[in-house]
């Protein structure tokens, strides 16, 4: 019995050494043991705070401001009269700014109908892995449309200033399933205090999905559909589907894109499209962000580390 | 020696049996393992500073990591090094995304590595506070590649703690990290890599 055991004393004492002194000149590193765990959060699911007209799960970092110009062309099957479009053009400009790396504000002008908005998205759930596992992120996104454009002063929408707003409210659910690859869904109510026949709903409940497949590091392929839910809308519109093409350059994200959609901002881009893209009625478009970075955050982390250790 | 009063059938074992076994396994673990830890004349750390900075006529970069891991053999003089590359702070967000995404890919290739050796550590009395010049060789591996670095470092010792220090170079296109056209004028082909880290006795 007892030689039994120094038996295997011996043989344990043997085996472990030779597996420690193995390691030991594999590795210094090794003696630390494992790293503490960190949370990974899942980054640039999209290039962009936009998908192509309407919100990505993306934010504008903290302390960032990001310049957005709109640009779209008139319907591409106007023929050479109209140069394919290419004649007409709608824009809107847009400043994004992030308060943090989850809450971000902006403001919008469009041309189409005079249109002032502002918006803001908040960072609800953030997909990681690590010492955190969360699946999917979930941001929630609200946008009010005010259209400035004049009407006589007998309209109904001069004597009532409210009907001019229009407001969206949307959850956007997304999942980067790879470096290559993300979709994002996104439930989504519109409030219209005006409208036009008394068949059309004031609130339109609609689904959407988009999602991006990264090309190479650079270049990223964009798609966004909106399926609005029947009987809510005037029977001349239709669903907004956009294709585009992301490209990064440093500071700058150019998106060059394709949409049977007019307006720029979601309630106009929702409820308001009416071109039929098996018609041909496509307009090319693209958007530019520039972004500035405004307060270096990091900076100020330092710096308020120091003031604690002071 | 077993107290138990019923008997264990052929092919089982008494529970004191098994206790005896575990504690034996127990004893012999502590004395491999009090062995293989006693780790003397090591040092080490898990929050040393390694900077870089690029420099051209456009754009001064310099990104700051506070994470990384060292541990220094003062008798053999080797020393490692573990950085992780999403701990790099920039001064602009969008950089910091881009530096993981597009140019060391992060995802793909989390830490850098540097495992040499001190030539001249009979030079650094680890006894005796002062300012010791030490040159240091070893691999350096950053985005999957590894290539032979060669640099000059200043060794401090003051009391328990010791301070290293060095500078040297890397160009990204030695690490295979691909620079676009775009900003190819915006990244220097040189970078000034800069270690910064205290380390302190390492006991178990």
């Amino acid at each position: 019995m007892k030689f039994k055991s120094l038996i295997i004393s011996l043989l344990l004492i043997f085996v472990g050494m030779q597996v420690f002194s193995q390691e030991e000149e594999e590795s210094l590193l090794d003696l630390l043991g494992e790293d503490e765990e960190v949370i990974n959060y899942a980054q640039a699911s999209f290039k962009t705070t936009l998908v192509v007209n309407l919100a990505s799960i993306e934010n504008t970092h903290a302390g960032v401001l990001d310049f957005k110009i709109m640009h779209r062309f008139g319907y591409l099957n106007t023929g050479f009269y109209e140069f394919f479009g290419l004649d007409q053009a709608t824009t809107r400009l847009a400043l994004i700014y992030g308060i943090t790396d989850r809450v971000e504000v902006g403001i919008g002008r469009s041309t189409l109908n005079k249109n002032w908005d502002g918006f803001t998205k908040w960072r609800i759930l953030w997909q990681s892995t690590g010492a955190k596992i969360m699946p999917l992120s979930l941001s929630f996104f609200a946008n009010v449309s005010y259209r400035s454009i004049r009407y006589p002063e007998d309209d109904i929408r001069t004597i009532y200033p409210s009907s001019n707003f229009y407001y969206t409210f949307q959850f956007l659910l997304a999942r980067k399933f790879s470096e290559r690859f993300t979709l994002q869904l996104v439930p989504s109510l519109v409030h219209r205090n005006l409208i036009d026949t008394p068949e059309e709903k004031n609130d339109v409940f609609s689904l959407g999905l988009s999602g991006r497949i990264k090309l190479s590091k650079r270049i990223a392929l964009n798609f966004e559909y909106f399926y609005s839910f029947p009987d809510q809308l005037a029977s001349e519109y239709v669903n907004p589907l956009s294709i585009g093409i992301d490209i990064e350059t440093g500071g700058h994200v150019f998106q060059l894109l394709f949409t049977n959609a007019t307006g720029m901002v979601p309630d106009a881009v929702i409820t308001e499209t009416t071109g039929n893209w098996t018609q041909g009625d496509i307009r090319f478009g693209f958007n530019i962000s520039r972004v500035f970075t405004i307060v270096d955050m990091n900076k100020r982390k330092v710096e308020k580390e120091k003031k604690k250790d002071a | 020696m077993c107290r138990d009063v019923i008997r264990c059938g052929v092919d089982q074992m008494c529970n004191c049996k098994i206790n005896k076994m575990r504690k034996i396994i127990l004893i012999n673990l502590a004395i491999v393992l009090s062995g293989a830890l006693n780790a003397q004349g090591k040092y080490f750390t898990r929050d040393g500073h390694i900077d870089f900075f690029s420099s051209t006529s456009i754009e001064d970069i310099k990104a700051n990591n506070n994470k990384v891991t060292c541990v220094l053999d003062a008798e053999t003089g080797e020393i490692e090094f573990a950085v992780l590359m999403k701990a790099f702070e920039f001064k602009k967000a969008l950089m910091e995304e881009h530096f993981n995404e597009n140019y060391v890919e992060s995802e793909k290739f989390p830490k850098s590595k540097f495992q040499g050796k001190i030539l001249n550590i009979e030079d650094v009395d680890f006894t005796k506070d002062g300012v010791y010049e030490v040159s240091v060789k070893g691999s350096l591996s950053i985005h999957g590649e590894s290539h032979e670095v060669e640099t000059q470092g200043l060794i401090e010792v003051k009391g328990e703690e010791v301070k290293t220090f060095a500078e040297f170079h890397v160009s990204p296109e030695d690490y295979n990290i691909e620079i676009s056209g775009v900003v190819r004028d915006k990244i220097a082909k040189d970078l000034l890599i800069t270690v910064d880290v205290l380390l302190k006795p390492f006991k178990r």
